[in-house]
């Protein structure tokens, strides 16, 4: 049986699955349930500092949008941090963790950008016996508007200096939870690890407005006939979090940094895909939020059949081991060519992959043969774009099959070549790197 | 003395008024809103689509349901009286397994149909129920067309030639417009008088307007509508029940299932409603299943439907088969009438010789069968009557003892174009009969305003 037991920047948890922190996690009391349903861990939810604690909107605080049958696809929220006070949070902190020891316990912190707040609080919050502390420089909706949160996270210079501060001022592990809401996710990372971050995690949730009121113009959630942008999370945007956690571990720079993987991870599949990117472990909120804790059941079981299934013993076997393979477009092998292919038995003959070709492609699938309604690719017209695949509703019925080198291509009327060649060496490219005579 | 379910003979008051109620019931009941949602999720909007193909009216399926998906049931029962303005009771009597549903891609990967016709019905009650007009009528063309027959055919060629601007008088025998929608369909099809309603909703359009009891050949010849209006379509549907060319078919008990079945349908309270204790009905089609369940339905202790053929050779669907099994209807194949057993003047029983196929014949093998019967329906198909029709005008060509027509509805006359049951070739659907009704309305209106320019 594979070992799926985690320990990332030291903290030990029986699965890589945490809770991220987020209202999940925002008291003991559902923080109880989440260790019972089988939770590796969580992040407590973001803590502020001591005093009168925030305040929410008493409307909807939540935004949606849906697949079909109505799946939820992607969330947003505009809730603040904890908005319970922070005494309160940090007993019900150490009763849990008391309760819990196998069970990693992180806390997660935000406060003003002044050394003073840091110092205040962290060591309140290592006196919980918590394993480690998480930054929050992400949140981008109310708290980024009073200077913390996203607002950090968007300034290197400050996120190297709060996390210095926190490398000062506790012996507890630091992970720096970075905003998506950026242009080049590398630039926060390489600070955080300049300023001697243990790890750092994400994505955060991303500025968004999941829909418009039409009957009052007004976006949604909408409190009193206004909007506020939200923070975007869910299934929807695990593409965008894995290409940053790609990023991050593939850069020179902060390769090799601990990453905990956070965004729509809602199966053991996401979950290992992240961890093959090159996240140590995972962090999950909306799938929770949506089918309740005992979600991390399928998680915990699929993970270990998949890795028995693929021989893979424990979690550092396949930790990153994707990282190698995320490259330049400019690498990508030009020679390379591959076919898209209908499975005739498994087609249900709904035609959307003709429609698709043919209305915005490349007109490389039939409808019609002999008089009879069939779909099959066009080899000759066929450039392998893969999105017949992408459009058909029966898994595996179209497939992309490489043709094999020395194999005709007929779009082309060439035999596939065998040699690696990318665009740095193409005749089209008016950079082309000319080989060394 | 046995009463109620058990009382012999043909009597009525077999079953208690709340079981009347429930079992002519609404058969698929309305789909909510919820479920319509959940439902038109399901359609994949195929290329093409082949329940689209599959649709005697062509009706954009996949445009309609992806129009109740996003929130506009009116769009969508748009898209559906575009191309059959009785779409309503299409979505309730169609036999939709055997049509759209049968060519569904998602009958194809999973065995389970979209619901495309309880997702027509939830659109066409959204605008029905809010009294939705769709349609203007063209400019007053001032071209009048008689239509034979309030039936499918001829309401559906009644509200296309009355949007583009011509008059129409619709001439029909029955007391009700409707036809088959009326008097022909089970009871549990179509519930809280729907053809009735329906009929109201494709007339307001105006410049339809309908005379009841106005038989063909008995109040008006067909040489007087030919001279007095511009065109005529003729929808006379089927008026002749066929025999069961059986001893003793003339017995009191013996009656005909399309009868029974408009009988039941204008019946103010079923329990007037007499039926047998042991009813027999003979035929494969949905008539017989028809006045097999709803025999049942009234109360019979026993139905059986005698079919002389096999199961895979009934023209009733498989569903509606299923049906009738449900209910409680026994279905007999391979057996053909004989005679009628009478006692007391009455039917007894029938007597049915088993069949079996020698080559491509069907013979009878000489064995036969007794069913104790107090009421027997015949339900071996209905004939089209032509003598209402040549009594009075040169002859009308025939085919197949229906009306010949052309691929537009032509008959051999001139001025006069014909569809429903009483032309050749179609397959006795009221969704047939719209479309033949609708092609012929356009066929009209391009010969009357030279293609279709006033």
């Amino acid at each position: 049986m594979a070992d799926i037991r985690n320990t990332f920047i030291g903290i030990k948890s029986p699965n890589p699955f945490w809770l991220a922190s987020a209202p999940p996690t925002d008291k003991a009391y559902n923080v109880e349930r989440a260790f019972k349903a089988g939770w590796g861990g969580v992040v407590w939810k973001t803590l502020g500092e001591e005093g009168p604690p925030v305040v929410n909107v008493n409307g909807p605080r939540y935004g949606a949008i849906w697949g079909a049958d109505r799946r939820l696809l992607g969330l947003n929220n505009i809730e603040l941090i904890t908005d319970r006070d922070l005494q309160t949070n940090l007993r019900e902190m150490k009763q849990v963790k008391m309760n819990w020891p196998d069970r990693a316990l992180v806390a997660s912190i935000m406060v003003p950008c002044v050394e003073e707040s840091w110092k205040a609080i962290l060591p309140l919050v290592e006196e919980t016996g918590a394993d480690g502390i998480e930054l929050n420089f992400g949140c981008p909706h109310g708290m980024s508007e009073r200077g913390m949160g996203s607002a950090v996270g968007q300034v290197p210079e400050y996120i190297e200096m709060v996390v210095r501060w926190c490398k000062q001022y506790t012996r507890m592990p630091v992970i720096t939870k970075l905003t998506p809401n950026i242009t080049d996710i590398r630039k926060p990372a390489r600070a955080a690890k300049a300023g001697g971050t243990d790890a750092v995690s994400l994505i955060n949730t991303i500025n968004s407005i999941t829909g418009v009121d039409l009957d009052n113009f007004a976006p949604m959630p909408t409190i009193d006939g206004k909007g506020s942008h939200g923070g975007y999370c869910g299934p929807a945007v695990k593409p965008i979090a894995m290409n940053m956690v790609a990023e991050i571990a593939r850069d020179p720079e902060t390769h090799g940094l601990p990453i905990s993987g956070i965004g729509g991870i809602t199966t053991w599949r996401d979950a290992a895909e992240f961890m093959a990117l090159g996240a140590g472990n995972v962090q999950v909120c909306t799938a929770a939020m949506t089918y309740g804790f005992k979600i991390v059941q399928e998680m915990i079981a699929g993970l270990e059949n998949w890795m028995d299934e693929k021989g893979h013993a424990s979690l550092s076997d396949i930790i990153g081991r994707a990282t190698p393979n995320v490259t330049d477009w400019q690498y990508l092998n030009l020679n390379y060519v591959a076919k898209a292919h209908i499975d005739q038995d498994a087609c249900i003959k709904c035609g959307r992959c003709h429609i698709a070709c043919e209305d915005t492609s490349h007109q490389a699938i039939t409808s019609m043969v002999d008089g009879v309604r069939h779909f099959e690719v066009i080899e000759a017209e066929c450039v392998g774009c893969n999105l017949c695949v992408n459009v058909c509703p029966v898994e595996g019925c179209i497939t992309m099959q490489p043709l094999a080198a020395g194999v005709l291509d007929q779009r082309t009327g060439l035999p596939v070549s065998p040699i690696y060649a990318n665009w740095t060496t193409h005749p089209n490219n008016p950079m082309a790197k000319v080989a060394a005579e | 003395m046995a009463t109620g379910h058990f009382v012999e003979g043909i009597a009525g008051g077999r079953l208690s008024s709340e079981q009347y109620a429930d079992n002519f019931s609404d058969l698929h009941p309305p789909l909510d809103h919820h479920e319509a949602l959940v439902e038109s999720d399901r359609c994949y909007f195929c290329y093409d689509a082949p329940c689209m193909n599959a649709c005697p009216t062509s009706i954009d399926i996949p445009l309609f349901i992806r129009q109740i998906a996003t929130g506009n049931p009116l769009g969508s029962a748009k898209t559906i009286f575009d191309q059959n303005i009785l779409g309503g009771m299409c979505a309730r009597v169609c036999p939709t397994e055997t049509l759209c549903e049968e060519a569904c891609v998602r009958e194809v990967a999973e065995g389970k149909p979209v619901q495309i016709g309880r997702l027509q019905r939830y659109a066409t009650d959204v605008a029905m129920g809010e009294g939705k007009q769709f349609y203007k009528r063209a400019e007053a063309t001032g071209k009048s067309i008689a239509v034979v027959g309030a039936g499918p055919a001829g309401l559906a060629a009644a509200h296309r030639l009355a949007r583009h601007g011509h008059d129409v008088t619709i001439l029909e025998a029955r007391p009700k417009a409707g036809g088959l929608n009326e008097y022909g369909i089970a009871a549990y099809k179509s519930v809280d008088d729907f053809a009735q309603a329906e009929v109201d909703y494709v007339t307001s359009i105006g410049g339809i307007e309908i005379q009841n009891g106005k038989a063909l050949g008995r109040d008006f010849q067909l040489a007087d509508l030919i001279r007095n209006y511009d065109a005529v379509f003729l929808g006379l549907g089927l008026g002749g029940v066929n025999a069961l060319r059986a001893e003793g078919e003339d017995t009191d008990g013996v009656g005909n299932a399309v009868e029974f079945i408009s009988e039941l349908r204008q019946a103010s309270d079923l329990s007037s409603l007499p039926v047998g204790r042991r009813v027999v009905v003979i035929g494969g089609g949905m008539t017989a299943i028809d006045a097999a369940v709803q025999s049942k339905l009234l109360g019979a202790e026993e139905v059986t439907i005698c079919y002389r053929r096999g199961q895979e050779h009934m023209n009733a669907s498989e569903f509606e088969q299923d049906l009738a099994a449900a209910n409680g209807v026994a279905i007999r194949h391979w057996l053909q009438p004989k005679r009628v057993i009478a006692e007391n003047g009455k039917v007894a029983a029938i007597e049915l010789e088993y069949t079996a196929m020698s080559g491509d014949k069907l013979i009878g093998t000489g064995e036969t069968l007794r069913l104790n019967a107090d009421q027997v329906f015949k339900a071996i198909g209905q004939s089209f009557v032509p003598a209402h029709l040549n009594g009075s005008a040169e002859q009308i060509e025939l085919e197949g003892g229906r009306i010949k027509v052309d691929a537009e509805g032509r008959t051999s006359l001139a001025k006069v174009w014909a569809g429903g049951d009483c032309i050749f070739g179609g397959d006795d659907l009221t969704v047939s009969a719209v479309a033949q009704g609708r092609d012929a309305a356009e066929s009209i209106h391009r010969a009357l305003t030279s293609n279709g320019r006033a």
